[in-house]
């Protein structure tokens, strides 16, 4: 639906990145993830038709972008932006109206269609509940759903969000994951958001758009591009480390040194992150290392066992524990 | 994480609030702008009985034949241009603040009206030439003429370097500065031209600064009403793209608005407006402020298509009852409209605005 050929995007002459190929097709949703600065928003920006291309074009539906009139493109071609938006005393249903901007007259009449249209998108969405509601009182959870549901009152062949997430707790964003892959199911538009939620991007897109911070561009399935090394090499950073075998990052630590873990279950492994994370490379069991710890369970009682050359503990709580190897 | 998770049910049934304009709201706003256009007939400084007023204006013989001509020579006028000024600045004020986003902005802090008395200094105290003239004798037709297109082009240029300015800061913080800095500037030069006039123009100029309706004759009439009612038509047919500038610039663009036709249009209406009114009536400060949020906190919205509408209509009143004050009925004084305006409109708009405890809220900014 949306595509680009040789595409170099960026701001004032300055080339963020350049012969970019992108396809985005109907019923997808796709991520766009990249660290910070590397023109994730210039590029979503500028298949917006917010922002001209350096060089290359950008096809909606066949037809090159610059040459679709504004009122016609808001027709087939929403944007969700990132930061909140301050529209003053407007009801949730009312800010959702403004989406049918583009179908109404010039005094801006809501034909039955219109209003039909602003109500399946909050619907849609799952906000119905909240029309009466005026913005200004809404969680940011329930203004993203807003948003989007007036996005989806333009009834738009393309969906183009940036970072929808940024302001959410953990439930909300997986929440508003779900909720975009579900649209781009079930209205059939093509849904692209840019976001920095690399696991979840992971988990959820049909298809992944790496951008790194030197302008090199992949698409492909999340898991290919993790498969690949696309991922690592992308976010390869000082104190981050894209985790191929997890999906997910870690950061590189001093280390104080290794020592081997014994023990199952849950315990052990929050045991484990607790001595990742005060900087100790931990080894399984059998591994023969002068620092051992053991964790045992007996009768709902935890407790842990610390054994060095010099001498040997035991705690009854992971704060002990950590004291102890602290100190 | 099953997919349906988290999501509320959706109830087929939810009731959506009606939108838009409803009709009730129009009848009782034009039927309270009836009775004050009524009220301003009847109340002024020779007491004539209601019966009269309207026995007059339907045509009639008066008892005392002085009464027709207090009618329709003073009166009448004065309440056609109350209520059309009234109405100039109040859309004029509204327009300001959504388009930049502050509820602060009106004309005059933006050093519009500063720019239109600028303009009026000029003509009355600047022209030296034939100083044998009078201010009032230079309020023939073409007077008229060139001290409203004195005080549009001096709106008009403020505006215009306001406007040139804001395509380059988006900060709405600096442009408000740089309106108070344009109201410095052009304050400047009219104390400069102050200093070297005659003390009788400068008489003149401070009782036009003072404000007042009642300086608009039939013959003025007729640059004053259609100006003002081209202004107000234009400024009605905004409300579609107001309403899309509530979203900010990127989502009006977004939504196929051409913003920055959209803002030429805004604030040529804008500056017509304020700069018409403020030739014929003088700088009258605290009704574009005060209108556009009085609206806001009794309609409980700021949907510009119930906004726009409104604030014409609220701004009439407002300005009609306004000036029955400043009439003080019963009585031979006639006090100054800005002072008047203040006096009596700052505790009724705290006290509405007050009550709402939602100014930030209520307000797109």
């Amino acid at each position: 639906m949306l595509t680009a050929e040789n595409l170099t995007i960026g701001y004032h002459r300055t080339p963020l990145a350049a012969g970019l190929d992108l396809k985005l097709r109907l019923g997808e949703m796709v991520c766009l993830v990249g660290p910070n600065g590397a023109g994730k928003s210039t590029l979503l920006r500028t298949l917006a038709g917010m922002q001209a291309p350096l060089a290359g074009t950008v096809r909606l539906g066949g037809n090159n972008m610059a040459h679709i009139p504004a009122s016609e493109l808001a027709k087939q071609l929403a944007v969700v932006l990132t930061g909140r938006v301050d529209a003053g005393n407007l009801s949730a249903y009312a800010l959702v109206s403004l989406g049918r901007f583009p179908y109404t007259d010039w005094r801006g009449r809501l034909t039955a269609r219109d209003e039909a249209a602003a109500q399946r998108a909050m619907h849609l969405t799952g906000c119905a509940a909240l029309a009466a509601r005026p913005i200004h009182e809404l969680s940011d959870g329930e203004r993203q759903r807003v948003m989007i549901a007036r996005a989806l009152a333009q009834e738009p062949k393309v969906l183009l969000l940036d970072e929808p997430t940024a302001f959410l707790d953990l439930p909300r964003r997986v929440e508003l994951f779900q909720l975009l892959k579900r649209l781009a199911r079930e209205t059939g538009c093509a849904i692209l958001l840019a976001t920095h939620d690399l696991e979840l991007a992971l988990r959820t897109a049909d298809q992944l758009w790496l951008i790194s911070a030197w302008g090199v561009f992949e698409a492909g399935l999340p898991e290919e591009l993790a498969l690949n090394g696309a991922l690592a090499h992308t976010f390869q950073d000082e104190g981050v480390m894209f985790d191929h075998a997890t999906g997910t990052f870690t950061m590189h630590q001093p280390t104080n040194g290794s020592l081997c873990l014994v023990g199952e279950g849950l315990a052990a492994i929050w045991t484990r992150r607790a001595l990742e994370r005060i900087g100790y490379t931990v080894k399984d069991a059998d591994a023969d290392l002068p620092l051992r710890v053991a964790v045992s369970e007996t009768d709902g009682q935890r407790q842990w066992c610390v054994t060095t050359p010099q001498r040997r503990a035991a705690f009854g709580t992971l704060s002990g524990l950590v004291n102890f190897l602290q100190n | 994480m099953s997919s349906r998770q988290g999501y509320p049910p959706t109830d087929q049934m939810t009731q959506f609030p009606r939108l838009g304009m409803r009709a009730w709201f129009i009848i009782v706003l034009l039927a309270l702008l009836t009775v004050s256009f009524v009220l301003s007939l009847v109340f002024g400084s020779v007491e004539i009985p209601a019966r009269q007023v309207l026995h007059i204006l339907l045509g009639g013989e008066p008892d005392k034949p002085a009464w027709a001509d207090i009618i329709f020579k003073f009166r009448l006028p004065k309440a056609v241009t109350a209520a059309l000024a009234g109405a100039a600045l109040s859309i004029a004020g509204l327009q300001m603040q959504t388009l930049f986003r502050n509820p602060l902005a009106d004309p005059f802090i933006l050093g519009v009206s500063s720019g239109a008395s600028l303009g009026v200094a000029v003509v009355i105290l600047g022209f030296n030439a034939g100083s044998t003239l009078t201010f009032i004798a230079g309020l023939s037709a073409v007077g008229d003429l060139s001290l409203a297109l004195a005080a549009s082009l001096g709106a008009g240029a403020v505006l215009g370097a306001v406007l040139l300015v804001s395509r380059r800061v988006q900060d709405t913080l600096t442009l408000l500065i740089l309106g108070l800095m344009f109201g410095y500037l052009t304050n400047a030069a009219i104390s400069l031209l102050i200093y070297f006039s005659q003390p009788e123009r400068v008489q003149a100029f401070s009782l036009w600064s003072a404000g007042s309706f009642g300086g608009v004759t039939w013959s003025q009439m007729r640059v004053f009403l259609p100006a003002l009612l081209l202004g107000l038509a234009l400024a009605g047919s905004m409300s579609k793209p107001l309403n899309a500038m509530l979203l900010g610039d990127d989502y009006a663009r977004s939504l196929g608005l051409n913003v920055r036709r959209a803002r030429f249009w805004i604030i040529l209406s804008a500056s017509v407006l304020t700069g018409i009114t403020t030739a014929f009536c003088g700088p009258l400060w605290f009704i574009g402020v005060a209108v556009p949020h009085l609206a806001r906190s009794l309609f409980n919205s700021a949907d510009h298509r119930v906004l726009v509408p409104s604030v014409i209509l609220m701004g009439a009143t407002f300005a009609l009852f306004a000036d029955i004050i400043a009439q003080s009925p019963g009585s031979q004084f006639v006090l100054p409209l800005n002072v008047i305006m203040s006096l009596f409109g700052v505790p009724v708009i705290l006290w509405i605005i007050i009550r709402q405890k939602q100014l930030r809220q209520s307000f797109a900014g």
